[in-house]
């Protein structure tokens, strides 16, 4: 028996092929591979934390370099220092952000589970077309019906309003679709038990399914937060009063007027505002990503 | 007699009502922003509207414009869409499989520091890397790849990367397959760690004697669902990432519409031309585009049962 595992250990049988619990020669190869591309996609990354702290010195460097070498936080307080051209303080747009991206994720968050959990677990005669329906709906391009998008929002009197930054992005098909997915592993018995107990509908979706599919609302929390932070549309097209403008949308003005005599001033400030709004995707991801990668086993589409 | 219809509809209610109730939030914002958008643009597309008079029925009009007249939409738009969607699409996926993969064979830490460093570009969508991207491509000698090149002496004097026609598709095709290992990614990589090892062990009895073998004859058919999400996820970011040509240009129209993509097209006839009716009957057809290749995905890769 313990022969037996240790030749199991040193031909290290278990630490090849898929899912291994530890280190084997056959993966040198692996890593050869995954080296140059994981420099390839991570260079452009540490690039945005380095340029952010570099003195206006270093960013017109020529030749130029990657690196900082003083860093500096004078990139963020001259941001924040910085009135917009229209006089709005660059705070203003981060309060807009950080809001508008909150509400839509406590607001998508309850959409998304509510349905879910009646396309999983109720019985009613359109159940099936429903979910038929949202499934087609996962190949939905938002870009391709801007225009649209654009008279519909201008009928319903959304225009220049906090909702135009919910409401249009509120049903999320693919969100749906993960949610559904995961509530269809937790099983039947469950909430018959809870129904011959006299749960009413509402008890079982907030005492019972809520609390089981955390990695689900974990995963959709951390979509619509890309949706939601990275989005700088909805101010151009919809919103016309500074004071409801997001972050995203104030780095948008600062890339476009980095030519010519604005460029000096620009460049640095842009760079610390690319950091702020990579950082927060960064650090939702790492703190969430074992609870996405649950969810992502269930998403398979048939 | 008379009261059959109302005690039916409370029975209805009784049964039914609470489910309706919990999908109404979707269900309310599904139907306003993505099925009467659609519904709206197919309308649209058969109208002359120019945002100011009430749109005006004109048939195929627009249709037979865009396929005959359109020289634009002939000579650059649609043959850069393809030439981008194929690039992008497959080769992402591609791309993304093969990476999800070979993660799969790691041990848990160095994976998912991995993974995490290959999905983090797909965060940056949009504003945050056009700086950077913006920067690394200048046009003047201070642009890193300038700057990096005449340091060789490979070229003379710097090029303007985002101006010139002939770059414009390249970098934008980089730029967007370094940020499309997304959702699609993970969910494969998911989906490879799901897989019963005794699939592999029952393989190898049957004669699965390499790494390529069992890749398509056991990995790939036991996680078609998978597959088909991730191609379904590729497919829609592709036609979504069509704006980058302008973002990195600075310019739409981009430079001799080197960049031009069906999506620019779209907002080039709504936003700058204001010819609505014509612009949704471009996105009509973007939208068939989609249609049609998630068709030929699920055609490659469905489920048998």
């Amino acid at each position: 028996m313990v022969q037996r595992k240790l030749t199991r250990r040193f031909s290290g049988l278990r630490n090849r092929g898929v899912n291994p619990s530890g280190f084997h020669t056959s993966q040198i190869k692996f890593y050869i591979l995954l080296t140059p591309i994981t420099l390839f996609m991570l260079l452009p990354i540490i690039f945005i934390f380095s340029h952010a702290f570099k003195p206006p010195d270093e960013l017109f460097a020529y030749p130029p370099r990657f690196f900082v070498t003083n860093p500096t936080l004078k990139n963020f307080t001259d941001l924040f220092a910085k009135l917009s051209t229209s006089g709005v303080p660059v705070s203003r747009y981060l309060f807009n952000s950080v809001l508008i991206t909150v509400t839509t994720i406590v607001a998508t968050t309850l959409v998304s589970t509510t349905a879910a959990y009646a396309l999983s677990k109720k019985r009613f005669r359109l159940k099936q077309t429903l979910f038929a329906v949202n499934t087609v709906a996962l190949m939905f391009v938002p870009i391709a019906v801007t225009i649209p998008r654009f008279l519909i929002i201008e009928k319903l009197s959304l225009m220049d309003t906090f909702w135009v930054h919910i409401l249009p992005g509120l049903a999320m098909p693919v969100g749906l679709f993960l949610i559904k997915q995961f509530i269809d592993g937790i099983p039947t018995e469950v909430i018959e038990a809870a129904q011959i107990d006299g749960a009413s509908d509402v008890a079982i979706y907030g005492r019972i399914i809520l609390p089981m599919i955390r990695p689900a609302i974990a995963t959709i929390a951390i979509l619509t937060f890309q949706a939601a932070w990275n989005n700088a549309d909805t101010s151009t097209l919809y919103v016309n009063s500074e004071n409801l403008k997001t972050f995203a949308f104030y780095l948008t003005t600062l890339t476009t007027t980095t030519t010519g005599a604005n460029a000096v001033a620009g460049q640095g400030i842009a760079a610390a505002a690319s950091l702020i709004m990579f950082l927060p995707n960064l650090i939702i991801f790492i703190f969430l990503q074992s609870q996405v990668m649950s969810t992502m086993s269930h998403s398979g589409l048939k | 007699m008379l009261t059959s219809p109302i005690s039916a509809f409370r029975r209805w209610i009784q049964r039914e009502g609470s489910a309706y109730a919990f999908i109404s939030g979707y269900a309310f914002a599904f139907i306003v922003f993505i099925v009467t958008p659609v519904l709206v643009a197919f309308f649209l597309s058969f109208t002359f509207f120019d945002t100011i008079q009430a749109p005006t029925f004109n048939g195929l009009r627009n249709y037979i414009v865009l396929l005959t007249q359109d020289e634009v939409f002939m000579r650059y738009v649609l043959p850069n869409t393809i030439q981008f969607a194929v690039i992008v699409g497959p080769g992402g996926y591609l791309l993304s499989f093969l990476l999800a993969w070979v993660l799969a064979q790691l041990p848990k830490i160095p994976r998912t520091i991995l993974a995490l460093i290959l999905y983090s570009p797909s965060m940056t969508t949009g504003v945050a890397m056009t700086v950077v991207w913006k920067t690394f491509f200048s046009g003047d000698q201070n642009g890193y790849l300038n700057s990096f090149l005449l340091e060789l002496n490979l070229i003379q004097e710097p090029i303007q990367w985002l101006q010139s026609p002939q770059y414009l598709m390249t970098i934008m095709i980089i730029v967007t397959l370094w940020s499309s290992m997304g959702v699609g990614f993970l969910a494969m990589l998911a989906g490879i760690l799901e897989i019963n090892p005794e699939l592999y062990e029952a393989g190898s009895l049957d004669g699965v004697s390499n790494r390529f073998q069992e890749i398509i004859h056991i990995t790939i058919p036991s996680m078609k669902p998978q597959m088909l999400f991730g191609a379904v996820i590729s497919l829609v970011s592709t036609f979504q990432a069509g704006a980058i040509g302008v973002t990195l240009s600075g310019a739409n129209p981009t430079p001799q519409y080197a960049g031009q993509l069906i999506v620019n097209h779209i907002e080039d006839f709504g936003f700058l031309r204001y010819e609505m009716g014509y612009a949704a009957a471009v996105s009509v057809v973007l939208l068939l585009m989609v249609l049609f290749f998630s068709r030929l995905a699920n055609r490659l890769f469905a489920s048998d049962d």
